[in-house]
C-alpha cells in the first residue's frame, strides 16, 4: 500500500517504521527536520519536509495515490485538518486522525473521519490492567510487547 | 445582533471593540489568561478565558443563541475546527474564519466554511490597487453565490471609455451595479457610456473575472 503519515513524533514514527518494514511504500511529512531522528535507523520510507496541511505538501507526499493516510502530528486541530483535505479533497479511502480530545475524536467521527483517541484507548486499557480484565488489551499488548522487544534488540 | 469571537489578539480585540462600539452583544473567548485578563481590563466582562476549540465552552460562550462566530486565531486549523464545531454542536447560522494562508480559502470552502477573510489577500488586493496598469479589483466574493464584486476605474486610455455598457460585450451574468462619477452614483442602463475618471462596480461570475477585465480594458 502507499501510505502518507503526517506528523513524525514518536507515534507517527514508529508507525512508518512498522509499515515500512512490512513492505509498505511509506512518505511521512512533518515541519521539522529534527523530529525524523525519531525514525528507526535504515528506515526504507521517504521523508518530506513540510506542513501536512497545505495541499502542496500532500501532493507532494503523493496523496493522490495514498491507500491510506494517518495524520499524527502534536495538534488535534492540525490532524483533523489534514485529514479532511485527505478525505474529502483528495478522496483518500482510508483516512485516520490522532484525536487526543475525545469529544472532538467522536463529532468528526460522525462526519467521515476515524478518529483515535489516545486518552480513552491508553486510560481504557490501563483501568482494564488494573481490574484483571484481561481480554481488553489482550491483543494489543502482545502486538505491542512484541514490538517493543524488536526496538530493544535493534538498538542494543 | 449577538458576536461570538475566537481569539483575542490584535484582530479579535479590535473586532470586539468596534461590534461593541456599534452596540452589539460580544463575547471574546481567549485561552491566554494574560491576554484575557488585559482585554477584559479594556472591554468589560464580555471575556470568557477559555480554548474556543472546545465544544462546552462554545456552549458556555452561549454559540447556540449566536447570531455569528467569526474565528480570528493566527492559525488556519484552529479556526476551521472552531468554525465547524460551531456549526455542528452550536448551529449558528453564520460562522466567519480568518485565514492566514490564503491557498487555506479553497480548502475552507471545501470542508463547509463558506465565509472567509484573508489578510494576505486584502493586502495583496491593496498592493494591486496601486499598481498604475491595476485600475481592477476584484473586491469580495458574495456569500452563498458564485458571484463577486469587482471594481474598476476607467482611466484615460482605458479601450471601453466612451462607449455604452450595452456595447462593451460584458460576459452573460456579469453586469454593471454602479458607477461612481465625481462622487456620486449614477444610475445605469445599456446606454449609458463610461467615461474617463469613472470608479465602477461589477457583480460577475467568479470564474468570468477575466472576461470582465478584457471588456473593459480590452
Amino acid at each position: 500500500m502507499n501510505i502518507v503519515i503526517v506528523g513524525c513524533g514518536r507515534v507517527g514514527a514508529f508507525l512508518a517504521g512498522q509499515l515500512a518494514k512490512a513492505g509498505h511504500a511509506v512518505t511521512i511529512v512533518d515541519l521539522d527536520r529534527g523530529s525524523f531522528e525519531h525514525l528507526p535507523r535504515g528506515f526504507g520510507g521517504t521523508t518530506l519536509l513540510g506542513n501536512g496541511t497545505d495541499m502542496d505538501v500532500l501532493r507532494a507526499a503523493g496523496i493522490e495515490k495514498a491507500d491510506a493516510v494517518f495524520t499524527l502530528t502534536q495538534g488535534d486541530n492540525r490532524n483533523l485538518m489534514a485529514a479532511q483535505i485527505a478525505r474529502q479533497i483528495f478522496g483518500v479511502k482510508r483516512v485516520i486522525a490522532k484525536v487526543n480530545d475525545p469529544i472532538r475524536a467522536a463529532l468528526y467521527r460522525e462526519h467521515d473521519i476515524s478518529t483515535v483517541s489516545r486518552t480513552t484507548i491508553l486510560g481504557t486499557l490501563l483501568e482494564a490492567m488494573l481490574m484483571g480484565d484481561a481480554e481488553v488489551g489482550k491483543v494489543l499488548m502482545e502486538k505491542s510487547k512484541q514490538a517493543e522487544a524488536t526496538m530493544a534488540g535493534e538498538l542494543g | 445582533m449577538y458576536f461570538v469571537i475566537a481569539g483575542g489578539g490584535e484582530v479579535g480585540f479590535h473586532l470586539a471593540k468596534a461590534l461593541l462600539e456599534a452596540s452589539h452583544e460580544v463575547m471574546l473567548l481567549e485561552s491566554d489568561r494574560r491576554r484575557a485578563q488585559v482585554i477584559a481590563e479594556q472591554l468589560g466582562s464580555v471575556v470568557l478565558n477559555a480554548p474556543a476549540d472546545e465544544g462546552r465552552y462554545q456552549l458556555e460562550a452561549g454559540c447556540q443563541r449566536a447570531d455569528a462566530v467569526i474565528a480570528v486565531t493566527g492559525d488556519d486549523p484552529v479556526n476551521l475546527i472552531i468554525c465547524q464545531l460551531a456549526k455542528w454542536k452550536c448551529n449558528v447560522p453564520r460562522v466567519i474564519a480568518r485565514v492566514n494562508d490564503p491557498k487555506n480559502e479553497i480548502v475552507f470552502k471545501a470542508l463547509g466554511i463558506d465565509e472567509t477573510i484573508s489578510s494576505t489577500r486584502v493586502i495583496m488586493n491593496v498592493i494591486e490597487q496601486e499598481l498604475p496598469s491595476g485600475g481592477f479589483m476584484p473586491l469580495m466574493p458574495l456569500t452563498g453565490s458564485h458571484l463577486e464584486l469587482i471594481e474598476a476605474e476607467i482611466a484615460a486610455g482605458t479601450p471601453s471609455a466612451g462607449r455604452a455598457i450595452g456595447s462593451l460585450g460584458l460576459p452573460e451574468g456579469a453586469a454593471i451595479g454602479g458607477i461612481v462619477r465625481k462622487g456620486a452614483v449614477v444610475h445605469t442602463d445599456d446606454d449609458t457610456k463610461l467615461q474617463i475618471g469613472d470608479r465602477i462596480v461589477v457583480l460577475s461570475p467568479t470564474k468570468d473575472e477575466a472576461g470582465v477585465r478584457k471588456a473593459l480594458f480590452g
